[in-house]
């Protein structure tokens, strides 16, 4: 049933509503984009930007939330997941796609012992008897690095620093050798010396298994340290996309420029005070019209930024959202936004 | 320092109860902050640089005497606020304020923003009505949000203006020393930058001294010009912003700087990170000598057997280790260039 050489996901024009008191609002509108077999893919945004509600759309988790699919389709592995009943993508869940989240502690039940947790789903999805589960599952902490994972297999989640959770959460994603592992700010809770070892952790596993990582995170030096290709999303929209290379290089976006020029270690480089975005991340019952990001843009032009929505066009080796691509094309360069 | 501290902090030990160790155990102390001394110049910030698990906010708390001081000193001009009385206390909160982390939680929901900025002036200053409306408005103005917004409640707001908000009310009687404990990191990126930008601009026109906590050396290499760096309750280094960021002379803070992770791809992959190994270690049973040395990559015998001495660096500053008088026998010099030697960072 799969073919090789399509990539291993497939998001076409996906949208998502969720109700609010403003009735149903977009959430996620119309996102594209692959993730290719052995690939590292990052989405990056702000909050509000729909970067996780894409993820879990895609893989049947936003109609137990209250939310809907309105448009798209989302192929795995050659088979479609939109629309697919409960409990078929219930067996791919957790068994072809593995999942780690930002909270390790609250993914993790404190009544059973680790080694038992992820016994479990090697069980529910392979089968195994109970011995060999374990087995599999004091294996799977070995593999994440967790010293004596089999005197530590017997303990529990509170006998865990917040970093060995979050490698018991990935030794669980892992458990059944996923095809892709989907990682939602699985960093952001965690010391920077302690993520600086879990991105080793996953760059090595990935080089080990040959497995994909979609990786979702708000932290452009996190993605410029895991990705080969990135998807910036803003306003619910896919505003840039590109090769890991590409986009830090010359982004194409002034939102992706302005993401850059604002970090503290970006404007430290180049010696001036971070430059702020002005304003606030546009909300989804208020999108601007035209372009999402103009009200905020220093390069706002009335007219062809603020009337029509605007297409994804090809540039490059990557995509971008803005009416003026051409124009800014030399200005952009490295990260620097004229103040509004 | 030639300029009168506006703080004065010496060997400040804080330490939590933490029942009792078993059965018949007795009482048991986390020390939490460990001999911390520092000073603050009135109009200067100073960073305070650590992971969870440092000390670093517990610092923040006691120097405010939010919570209690176990010993040392603390001085916020002339006063003593380590020894202050109830009486003496209530008459040093008005000098002395905090700004916290969250803004979700930090502002009384039910209170309108004219409220929680008023509110300050009525505990503490006897300011008429009118002229307390007049001071929350151009407050407000100094903190870029419009004067219109008093009467609307936190909800209304999002993060970043949530932050000006609190901004504002530590701000509103005018405080000599503002403690900021991780003012930007439950913010996104874009409005991080407009509440740093604004920080300094408050700082330039007040006057006031602010000491930052934060985990990220980077804003507060933007925002102060010398930084302590803590690690499970000591001060490991101190000095210049720009001296410490380039030159650590402390394998902790220089594995703090190698782990942030820099926008740049192909500098991330042909750099070298000092990878730290294990957890950190459990402030109840410090580890013996260097409190570091359970995770350093440089490692010697001394290390478990004496505490490390404080080491004059080049540059300016102090460092805390045993490679300056051990082993490579630093003497104060920075540890990039060892790290070089030993084939851990690249060279450019």
């Amino acid at each position: 049933m799969s073919d090789n050489t399509a990539p291993l996901l497939e998001i076409r024009d996906l949208s998502v509503q969720f109700p609010s008191p403003h009735g149903w609002l977009t959430v996620v509108d119309k996102v594209s984009f692959n993730v290719g077999r052995n690939d590292i893919v990052c989405v990056v945004g702000e909050s509000g930007s729909g970067k996780s509600v894409t993820m879990q759309a895609a893989v049947g988790l936003v109609q137990p939330k209250g939310g809907r699919i309105t448009s798209g389709s989302v192929r795995f592995d050659g088979q479609e997941l939109v629309g697919m009943g409960n409990r078929q993508i219930n067996r791919i869940r957790g068994d072809a796609i593995g999942f780690i989240f930002q909270e390790p502690m609250s993914s993790l039940n404190p009544a059973y012992t680790v080694g038992e947790q992820i016994a479990e789903v090697v069980r529910r999805h392979r089968g195994a008897s109970r011995a060999d589960a374990w087995k599999r599952a004091v294996e799977a902490l070995d593999r994440v690095h967790i010293a004596s994972a089999a005197s530590r297999a017997a303990e529990y989640p509170h006998q865990f620093s917040g970093g060995m959770r979050q490698r018991v959460m990935i030794a669980m994603a892992i458990a059944c050798d996923p095809k892709l592992l989907i990682a939602d700010e699985p960093t952001t809770a965690l010391d920077v010396t302690i993520q600086a070892r879990i991105l080793e952790l996953l760059r090595e596993l990935q080089r080990d298994s040959g497995m994909s990582v979609l990786f979702i995170t708000h932290d452009l030096g996190v993605v410029a340290d895991i990705a080969r290709y990135v998807v910036v999303m803003y306003g619910a929209q896919v505003v840039e996309a590109a090769p890991v290379d590409d986009l830090f290089a010359a982004p194409r976006h002034p939102y992706t420029s302005g993401l850059l020029g604002a970090m503290p270690q970006v404007a430290l480089e180049r010696g001036h005070d971070p430059i702020a975005i002005p304003g606030t991340v546009a909300q989804a019952h208020a999108w601007p019209n035209g372009c999402r990001f103009n009200p905020r843009c220093g390069y706002r032009r009335e007219g062809p930024c603020t009337t029509a929505a605007l297409p994804l066009t090809s540039v490059g080796n990557g995509l971008v959202r803005c009416a003026l691509t051409e124009e800014l094309r030399p200005i952009l360069g490295r990260a620097t936004m004229v103040p509004a | 320092m030639s300029v009168k501290p506006c703080l004065r902090v010496e060997n400040l030990h804080v330490s939590y109860d933490v029942g009792s160790a078993g059965f018949l155990g007795g009482r048991r102390k986390l020390h939490a902050v460990n001999d911390v001394s520092m000073e603050i110049a009135a109009g200067e910030t100073l960073g305070l640089v650590g992971e969870s698990g440092s000390g670093k906010s517990t610092a923040g708390l006691a120097i405010l005497r939010l919570i209690d001081v176990a010993s040392g000193t603390v001085r916020l001009g002339e006063t003593d606020v380590a020894g202050a009385n109830r009486t003496e206390l209530r008459a040093l909160r008005k000098r002395m304020q905090m700004v916290f982390q969250d803004p979700y939680s930090s502002l009384n929901p039910s209170m309108t923003v004219a409220q929680l900025l008023e509110e300050p002036l009525v505990v503490h200053a006897d300011v008429p009505k009118d002229e307390r409306r007049s001071m929350v408005g151009r407050m407000l103005e100094s903190v870029g949000l419009h004067a219109g917004y008093a009467a609307r409640y936190p909800h209304e707001f999002s993060g970043g203006q949530r932050q000006r908000i609190a901004i504002a009310r530590a701000m509103m009687l005018h405080p000599e020393l503002v403690v900021l404990d991780e003012p930007v990191s439950a913010l996104d990126v874009s409005t991080q930058s407009q509440i740093l930008n604004l920080l300094k601009k408050i700082q330039g026109d007040s006057g006031t001294a602010f000491l930052l906590v934060a985990h990220d050396l980077s804003v507060v290499r933007l925002m102060s010009p010398r930084v302590a760096v803590m690690y499970l309750g000591e001060i490991v280094e101190t000095g210049p912003s720009g001296r410490v960021y380039d030159e650590p002379a402390h394998p902790y803070t220089a594995a703090l700087i190698s782990a942030v992770p820099f926008p740049d791809p192909e500098r991330q992959r042909t750099v070298h990170r000092i990878i730290l190994g294990g957890d950190l270690p459990s402030p109840m049973s410090p580890p013996s000598g260097c409190r570091f040395r359970t995770r350093c990559p440089f490692v010697m015998e001394i290390c478990s057997r004496e505490a490390p001495p404080k080491v004059a660096v080049e540059g300016g500053g102090v460092a805390s280790c045993h490679l300056h008088a051990h082993g490579p026998k630093l003497g104060g010099r920075s540890l990039v260039g060892f790290m070089k030697d030993r084939q851990l960072v690249t060279v450019e």
